[in-house]
């Protein structure tokens, strides 16, 4: 048993000729909820896709659950939901869930507890394309559910979501963490750094924080996470 | 096997859901040489001597098309790079897409293959052999579709690639002009483009006889790209991009 799920060492990652990882390092241990919060654009996606292992790097290694980023073997433990709902439009639910499912190498059991998961089962005959934005999103992380993976990989998975389905989301993935699966889960909204196990904090590539909702706040001398992120955040760039 | 095959029915069941795309696969190339087949409605020996080639050109175009677009929509919805995260290999990825969509070709080009026979008074000795031709041009055209859909980023793009890789072979495939008849560079090209080895079987079989070798040899040129151009197609996708 590792304790590790994710190491990564000096990531650097180019996109369109600009550094958007100058060189990051990271480790998530096992069977905890982190949030990798910060700025639209300071490389979240980024980061996870390169975890993900979709991403070309340009130096740098991405360990995940022991195995290089991306290998055979992750590709059935590591479970990735877009930010985007990757799934299939001109499908209906349980059609995007046995294709998915058959890919992990599992079956109807498996899509009809995922669906009971993200509490989609009275859509299961539905088109996705005809759902609402919050409901697709369900949709794709129920198909990352399927393969019982060990890793989760959720790319702003509540953006646009109402508060109740939030909330709902967000006791979920505690139960898959108390189920020892890992889940890194970025966001921009603050207020969901409180749900976290262990908070990332990321501006412009780099890791400016990583600590627990708490150790974040005694740090900045503040009850408030979102004054929080904007301190730590100042004396990132002032140092 | 098993994730080609769900694949393989997944982009059926999406092409199911989109009915008028499945009366355009099936009828278009039909409708096509129906209308080839009234220009030349008072010559009828045109039509008997150019029909079947059109009946391996129309299927070949329409599949390379459909194949593109269905895969760069793959890439840009996507879908694709969360395949690539999933256990599905990328030669299994590619051999399901061969699957669905080659069996649309293979219906499309006997649905063609039967109008221009009995509908339209296609004058054939071997209809069992064009029918055949038929078939593996669509299968061409997919295979075809699926290589050129991985140099796609876009589906504007990937629609130019159409009169990009199909407009070419139709000049040069020996349909407008004998090809030992044309310049000698333009020759030499043609003898690469796999049209040119449809055209060829095509025109053996309005000769009719004995040639079955030679048509045998052209056959196997076509499925011969078919599975260059799947494996291709296989290896130059990317698991990790910018």
């Amino acid at each position: 048993m590792m304790n590790n799920s994710v190491e990564i060492v000096g990531l650097r990652v180019v996109r369109g000729g600009r550094t958007v990882l100058p060189g990051l390092d990271l480790e998530v241990p096992a069977g905890q909820v982190v949030g990798l919060l910060g700025p639209s654009g300071c490389g979240k996606t980024t980061l996870i896709r390169s975890i993900a292992g979709v991403q070309r790097v340009e130096s740098g290694r991405v360990t995940v659950l022991g195995e290089p980023a991306g290998s055979a073997t992750n590709r059935r433990h590591v479970g990735y939901v877009t930010q985007a709902a990757s799934v299939y439009p001109d499908l209906t639910v349980a059609q995007n869930l046995a294709y998915f499912a058959a890919l992990a190498g599992t079956g109807r059991a498996a899509a009809e507890r995922a669906l009971a998961e993200v509490d989609l089962g009275d859509h299961r005959s539905s088109l996705v394309g005809a759902l609402s934005g919050g409901q697709r999103t369900r949709v794709s992380l129920a198909a990352a559910l399927l393969g019982d993976p060990r890793l989760l990989l959720l790319d702003e998975p509540t953006v646009g979501l109402d508060p109740v389905l939030r909330r709902d989301l967000w006791q979920l993935f505690g139960r898959l963490a108390a189920e020892g699966r890992t889940l890194l889960v970025s966001s921009h909204v603050m207020d969901e750094a409180d749900r976290c196990d262990r908070v990332l904090l990321m501006r412009e590539g780099r890791l400016v924080a990583d600590d627990t909702p708490d150790g974040l706040r005694t740090r900045a001398g503040t009850p408030d996470l979102e004054q929080a992120f904007l301190t730590i955040a100042e004396q990132g760039a002032a140092a | 096997m098993t994730r080609t095959l769900a694949t393989a029915r997944r982009v059926l069941q999406q092409l199911s859901h989109d009915r008028r795309s499945v009366v355009l696969v099936v009828a278009l190339p039909s409708l096509l040489l129906a209308i080839f087949r009234y220009v030349y409605d008072d010559s009828p020996a045109v039509f008997d001597r150019v029909g079947p080639q059109m009946l391996g050109l129309f299927p070949f175009v329409v599949m390379f098309l459909l194949t593109s677009v269905t895969m760069v929509r793959e890439r840009t919805s996507g879908t694709l790079e969360r395949l690539l995260t999933t256990p599905l290999r990328k030669g299994e990825l590619v051999a399901g897409y061969a699957l669905a969509l080659g069996l649309a070709a293979v219906v499309q080009a006997l649905v063609a293959t039967a109008v221009g026979l009995w509908l339209l008074d296609l004058d054939a000795e071997r209809p069992g052999a064009m029918a055949l031709l038929a078939v593996v041009d669509g299968v061409l055209g997919t295979a075809l579709g699926l290589l050129m859909s991985a140099f796609a980023v876009t589906e504007f793009q990937a629609v130019q690639f159409m009169p990009l890789v199909v407009v070419p072979q139709i000049l040069l495939c020996g349909l407008l002009q004998p090809r030992d008849q044309m310049p000698r560079a333009l020759e030499l090209v043609s003898d690469v483009l796999p049209m040119s080895y449809a055209t060829d079987a095509f025109s053996l079989l309005a000769v009719g006889g004995t040639l079955d070798a030679e048509l045998a040899t052209d056959v196997a040129v076509l499925v011969g790209c078919c599975v260059a151009a799947l494996a291709l197609a296989g290896v130059s996708m990317r698991r990790r991009t910018a």
